[in-house]
């Protein structure tokens, strides 16, 4: 397990595949991810692609770790926006009006069962609906 | 609908109508010679008829008035309009949300009211808003001084070919006329610097702001623009700056023939005796005496009125200027190629020395102008004022009590300097007609507006006041609330408020120049622009331009260039 | 085949005006000077569309026709106490318009994305106002331009060529007259471009931001390193600020989104009004989608204020914080919600999303999303920019006109139509 800082944002690939559409292939290989600096990594003991568990406060979610191009980022996990990346937010705002995107502590292990959720399953198991 | 306004008072300068007893009939929303069958009819008995308000010079839509809008929460908190059957609602106070705008403006008789300054790239958001301001027919003027192109054209002096440039705008973003502020000192704002003199330097493009006004003013002619060009000057709001301003209507005297050819905006902000802020005099005398004689020139006030206000400019470097005085929040926009805005909040106080004496500038000045046909009343809203205290302007001018009032609470030794106590002048009602409608109508060569002659557009105020009865120099509170909630006014021919209220809620048209440009001078221009244009922009000129159906009335004025 | 020019691409809030689109059958076959967002969308526009109104009967979702599904939104819209309107970033100013009237005729909640994106950075504005400029300004000016929590080779992919590092101006012409700096938590790919790349910790630019702001203007710092930066590098990154002809500040949701908030942006925003005392410089907000500065223009000129407008009390009211919509949903008060041209329910923390999930929503979309998956009426839409013309600001405020390139699919209408339609139900027409 190690202790991260997680940061949401946008990412190119999240821009691409929400255009093909948002319950393709491709928006769930592009999306259900977490980028980690190489060392991180290895502290983790994985290889880039193999599952993890991201963990806070709020929620947890199995998404898929890769090596991060935009290293180095010691310590600091990043997700693009997305349903999955959500599951690990909280909703207050402190009165701004904004909710916490970035900057937030997380932990992340290393999966032994679970798969990643597509976004009908997260719907339907995180949301209740469907 | 068919009105007949009967036996009221009427105003109408233009015809030369001065208080008499008249019916004014109207019909598809024009002023006919009589109307018979089924006839809505008005009574007027006792109640004075004018000629719709037309104020020159507003700032009411753009993206600089909605940055004014988005920086002050606090100022509309204090001010709410709510949703009627008939009204949208909205805000107030210092920059009011577009429908509240239109609202307001009519519910004081006004119906025509023009933007007065809009930086073109951003035409099409101003016709946005004036789309959704209701009520009042619009227009707005383009800020063309700073524009690269016009500069670079300026400065070789190929001026037939800037005339054509600023004719395709014109027509390209739907403008109604040349706007100036602050020549090529806007230009160095945006490396931070400005001009001092009218005879500056503005590199890199090798002239001065004297030879932009000229050109301007020579190309406004080529073009035959209906408005002269609309000058706010170089160093305004600065100590000494009187001189700035007599300099620049005597850079253009020569272009006259007896003809106006300038109109200066918001004088008061340029009407600065005095070398620093301690020192600070009126300059209204000076100013008065170029302007009775020399008639080429007409002017508007920009009067204060004490109390909150939003100031507002292209005039980028002012801007800052007074945020470094006042250290209120302060938005600067620069915009490419083209201009710059400036916006920050400020209160004018009765106590404060400087504001006492920009207070008595504008009413001396009115007061001593003679021809009430070159000086108008405005208040360069929401800078120096807001339009919603016109009533009160009017009262200062029609009463030398109304003013005697307001000058025994202002600053004892601002009070001590000011000439405007010993001002025994006060306005008639005729003379008020002619600064808040005929004239202005006239200056921005409206030639429907502003009267009430056949064939005129049926807009019109009426003023629950008996003038035979009224004595306005006394009665001033009377005067004022008269004029804040018109009994009637009619636009286009349909009552839209009474007693202030609006009892319908309309579309008003939006005015531009359609200037018809050689064929061959237009096409050779324009394949001679476009490259520079788009290395000097971010967008393609396509794009620039501006479709008639964006706007929601368009009502294009054609106009024969003399090119 | 046909072409068309100087097409505005409806993706980020670049609005890029110049590109070239070939049509073939009423079919986008080729698209010229995009990146890869831009032509991601152009390409693949008609995928995953929703072709049917359908309203959720029980648990199943039935096809209906638009009339249904208009009056099933106006029923639901009616029968709230506390709707909520929400959206319009990927939409056009005319639509809002319309949105705007039905927000205050029902006395809902009409809030755009800006709420969850640059909501701090207008209340930064509103408290101490902004030295800006359009982009042009920029390009022809700036020979300083400093990237600060925003990556935009990711999400302005053309922001530098057209902008800013790459772009030709009248004044500054070429790249090595430029220098870029870029101020992130991550080496991102902006960051491997730029002259000067500054790494600072994460949750700590405040703390740099003020540092800066003191080298600026009084000078020497005592601590070695604030936010993890070395003081040295934070006076010469002061210095090179004073010392530039004009520079431009472009900030993201680095600062947005992290804890300061608004905080964040006032202390970027003083920080550039004070250099103003020595240079020119300007601040930009790298604003997302197309048009969601349109969508704070338009809410602000009808209402004062540039989103969260609450219209309960019959005029507009605003409180960013409590009528913002992550507030209004996070503490439940909302009894119904109509969403155009978003998807909340992707983009909300997962108990606010859940917490939406439960009140009935019509939502008005071309394509298919979380949010549609799980509202009660969906009403699918034309393509604004592509299918349908309308209105956009540019990030900088530079509004341009969208075009319509091809027809829609059969019975499909604009948000624009739509929201007329629903309007003229509600007030009875």
């Amino acid at each position: 397990m190690i202790k991260v800082i997680l940061i949401t944002g946008r990412s190119l690939d999240q821009g691409t595949s929400k255009s093909i559409g948002k319950f393709s292939k491709e928006y769930m290989e592009k999306l259900a991810i977490c980028e980690l600096d190489p060392e991180d990594l290895k502290s983790l003991g994985i290889e880039s692609g193999q599952n993890v568990k991201i963990k806070t406060k709020y929620g947890e979610v199995i998404v898929k770790a890769i090596e991060s191009k935009q290293a180095p980022h010691k310590g600091i996990a990043f997700m693009p926006y997305s349903m999955w990346a959500n599951l690990l937010l909280g909703s207050s705002t402190n009165s701004s009006g904004m909710p916490t995107f970035k900057g937030i502590e997380a932990d992340i292990e290393i999966v032994k069962e679970g798969k990643i959720m597509d976004l009908n399953e997260l719907l339907e198991e995180k949301i209740g609906v469907i | 609908m068919k009105i007949l306004i009967k036996n009221g008072y009427v105003y109408d300068p233009l015809n030369k109508i001065d208080g008499e007893i008249m019916d004014i009939a109207i019909e598809n929303g024009k002023i006919v010679e009589s109307v018979s069958g089924e006839v809505k009819e008005i009574d007027a008995k006792n109640m004075i008829v004018m000629p719709g308000g037309v104020d020159l010079h507003s700032h009411i839509a753009g993206s600089k008035v909605n940055a004014g809008r988005l920086l002050r929460p606090e100022d509309h908190y204090k001010d709410v309009e709510k949703k009627t059957n008939i009204k949208r609602s909205g805000v107030g106070y210092t920059v009011p949300s577009t429908f509240t705008t239109g609202y307001r403006y009519s519910e004081m008789g006004y119906t025509t009211v023009m933007e007065a300054a809009t930086p073109p790239l951003k035409t099409r958001h101003t016709h946005e808003e004036l789309n959704d301001i209701p009520m009042v027919d619009k227009a707005c003027l383009s800020v063309l001084d700073n524009n690269w192109i016009v500069l670079d054209y300026l400065s070789k002096n190929e001026l037939e070919k800037c005339a054509a440039f600023i004719g395709w705008i014109l027509n390209a973003i739907k403008g109604y006329g040349i706007k100036i502020v602050n020549p090529g000192g806007v230009e160095l704002w945006g490396w931070g610097k400005n001009v001092k003199t009218i005879d500056d330097q503005v590199p890199p493009f090798n002239i001065t702001p004297r030879e932009i006004i000229r050109g301007l003013c020579k190309i406004n002619k080529m073009l035959n623009l209906p408005h002269t060009i609309h000058l706010h000057t170089n160093n305004l709001g600065t100590p000494g700056n009187y001189r700035t301003l007599i300099e620049s209507m005597k850079c253009v005297s020569d272009l006259s023939n007896g003809s106006i050819v300038l109109h200066v905006t918001h004088v008061q902000f340029c009407g600065y005796k005095g070398y620093s802020w301690i020192t600070l005099s009126s300059g209204a005398s000076e100013i008065a005496k170029f302007v009775n004689e020399n008639k080429y020139v007409t002017l508007d006030l920009g009067q204060i009125v004490f109390g909150d206000a939003t100031t507002m400019t292209a005039d980028g470097p002012f801007q800052y200027i007074l945020y470094s005085l006042s250290k209120n929040k302060w938005i600067n926009a620069d915009v490419e190629a083209e201009t710059s805005a400036g916006i920050v909040p400020y209160r004018f106080k009765k106590k404060n020395y400087v504001n006492a004496i920009q207070w008595s500038i504008g009413l001396e000045l009115t007061l001593l102008v003679k021809d009430p046909w070159r000086i108008f009343l405005t208040t360069d809203h929401p800078n120096a004022g807001l339009f919603t205290s016109y009533p009160k302007l009017i009262a200062w001018l029609m009463s030398k009590k109304a003013r005697e009032k307001i000058l025994k609470k202002v600053n004892k030794r601002a009070k001590s300097k000011m000439i405007l106590p010993t001002l025994e002048r006060e306005y008639t009602f005729y003379e008020i007609a002619i600064i808040t409608r005929a004239g202005t109508a006239k200056a921005l060569g409206l030639k429907n507006k502003g009267h009430l002659g056949i064939g005129a557009d049926a807009d019109v105020a009426i003023y629950d006041l008996n003038p035979k009865e009224i004595d306005p120099s006394k009665d001033y509170k009377k005067v004022r609330r008269a004029f804040r909630k018109a009994a009637y006014t009619i636009k286009d021919g349909k009552i839209v408020c009474k007693n202030g209220e609006v009892v319908e809620n309309i579309s008003g048209k939006t005015y531009w120049v359609n200037v018809d440009i050689p064929k061959d001078l237009l096409i050779s221009t324009i394949s001679e622009v476009k490259e520079k244009f788009e290395e000097y922009y971010t967008v393609k000129m396509e794009n620039y331009a501006i479709h008639e159906n964006e706007l929601l009335k368009s009502a294009p004025l054609k106009i024969n260039s003399n090119l | 085949m046909k072409t068309i020019n100087n097409v505005v691409c409806s993706f980020c809030g670049c609005l890029c005006d110049d590109i070239e689109v070939n049509i073939e059958n009423n079919k986008i076959v080729n698209v010229k000077n995009t990146c890869s967002l831009g032509l991601s969308k152009f390409l693949n526009y008609d995928k995953h569309r929703i072709l049917k109104p359908r309203i959720r009967k029980s648990k199943e979702f039935v096809n209906v026709s638009l009339e249904e599904a208009i009056d099933e939104c106006v029923k639901i819209l009616s029968n709230a106490s506390y709707p909520i309107i929400y959206g319009w970033s990927n939409t056009s100013n005319e639509a809002l318009r319309i949105g705007m009237e039905i927000a205050e005729l029902i006395g809902g909640v009409i809030d755009n994305t800006t709420s969850v994106c640059h909501g701090p950075t207008i209340i930064g504005v509103q408290d101490i106002g902004e030295s800006t400029s359009t982009l042009g300004q920029v390009k022809n000016r700036a020979d300083l331009i400093i990237y600060w929590g925003s990556n935009p080779l990711h999400a302005h992919p053309r922001h530098l060529s057209r902008y800013t590092a790459l772009s030709k101006g009248r004044f500054v012409k070429t790249r090595k007259e430029r220098k870029i700096v870029v101020v992130d938590v991550r080496k991102t790919a902006t960051a491997s471009i730029a002259d000067i790349f500054i790494q600072i910790k994460p949750n700590s630019d405040y703390e740099l931001l003020s540092a800066l702001r003191y080298a600026v203007n009084n000078g020497e710092i005592e601590q070695n390193e604030v936010a993890g930066v070395p003081v040295e590098k934070i006076e010469e990154l002061a210095e090179m600020m004073i010392s530039c002809k004009f520079g431009a500040l472009m900030f993201g949701l680095g600062l947005t989104m992290s804890p300061g908030k608004h905080r964040n942006i006032e202390a970027a925003i003083a920080l550039v009004t004070d250099l103003n005392k020595y240079t020119k410089f300007v601040i930009l907000p790298m604003r997302g989608h197309y048009n969601v500065t349109g969508a704070n223009n338009v809410t602000c000129w009808t209402t004062g204020y540039p989103f969260a407008v609450d219209f309960s009390k019959g005029y507009p009211y605003y409180n960013p914080g409590e009528t913002t919509i992550a507030d209004i949903i996070a503490r439940g008060e909302c009894d119904a919600a109509l969403i155009v041209a978003s998807d909340p329910i992707s983009h909300l923390p997962i108990e606010s999303a859940r917490k939406l999930s439960k009140i009935p929503i019509v939502t008005i979309d071309p394509h298919e999303t979380p949010t549609t998956k799980i509202s009660k009426v969906v009403i699918p839409s034309s393509y604004v920019g592509i299918e349908y013309e309308g209105t956009a600001y540019r990030m900088d405020g530079v509004p341009l006109r969208l075009k319509k390139i091809v027809d829609p699919p059969d019975g499909i209408i604009s948000d624009e139509e739509i929201l007329k339609m629903i309007l003229s139900k509600l007030r009875g027409d």
